[in-house]
């Protein structure tokens, strides 16, 4: 398992859970993309994606949960995140994209949203 | 000021890796000088993105080419004296228009796109300018909420 990025079933709720952690920058994005597209790939409806432990995400964080985002419409998967700090949050409001998509704040309105 | 030298001067290779010591860097000098910790949070993440710039489309991925970060105070370099930060970003990669350094529509959700829209919303100004002879330069300031308020008392 990556350093960077685990990614694990729940089975009981049917969702596949990708955490990176630390800093999600131009250096780890890549290891992300790798780690949602595993997800998305698997037989699961939904998604989510926890920040409890990311501490900062630049734009090519941003870019790599867009294209994730659009590979889960095409496939009809719900794909949630939850556990932003404010500093996390921020950069999804500088960008306008925090109402692109659905952020929960824990794990059980994650997997109950999406 | 804008001619002295600066007070920080770091150079760096064009390899990502290396992002995160320059976002250290800038935030904690940014602290030292009044900011709060979501702003300094935010310089540092305007740094990042200009050195992004830089690594992905100016070097295009090359990971052993120079830029050179220099940082000075806006006013006196102290807590309760600073009045900002002034950042300079130096490269040696190709050139282009500055007139070109846009970011793209918000509301043409993609990819990628949203380097130059994150400096300019962060930052009070942000400069793009061809260096003499090769490379661009890109100045950035960010002045501090209370130096704000005194200018315009």
């Amino acid at each position: 398992m990556s350093e960077l990025v685990s990614v694990n079933r729940l089975d009981d709720r049917d969702a596949m859970v990708v955490a990176p952690r630390g800093d999600v920058d131009m250096a780890c994005s890549p290891e992300l993309r790798v780690a949602l597209r595993s997800a998305l790939d698997k037989p699961v409806p939904r998604v989510v994606v926890s920040f409890e432990d990311v501490t900062y995400m630049d734009s090519s964080g941003l870019a790599t949960l867009v294209e994730a985002m659009r590979g889960a419409k095409s496939a009809n998967k719900a794909l949630v995140l939850y556990g932003l700090n404010d500093k996390v949050r921020a950069i999804f409001e500088i960008a306008r994209l925090h109402q692109f998509f659905t952020i929960a704040g824990t794990l059980d309105e994650a997997v109950a949203t999406a | 000021m804008s001619n002295t030298d600066p007070h920080i001067r770091l150079e760096l290779r064009s390899n990502p890796i290396y992002l995160s010591g320059a976002r250290g860097l800038v935030q904690s000098v940014a602290r030292r000088l009044g900011f709060d910790d979501l702003e300094c949070h935010k310089i540092a993440l305007a740094v990042d993105e200009a050195l992004c710039n830089v690594v992905r489309h100016g070097y295009e991925r090359a990971e052993d080419r120079p830029i050179w970060l220099s940082l000075w105070p806006l006013g006196e370099p102290s807590v309760g004296s600073a009045e900002g930060i002034r950042i300079v970003i130096e490269d040696e990669a190709k050139q282009v228009n500055p007139d070109d350094m846009v970011g793209r529509e918000l509301d043409d959700i993609r990819p990628g796109g949203l380097g130059v829209h994150i400096m300019r919303e962060v930052m009070n100004s942000v400069e793009f300018a061809k260096r003499d002879g090769a490379g661009m330069r890109v100045e950035m300031t960010k002045t501090l909420p209370a130096a704000v308020t005194a200018d315009s008392a």
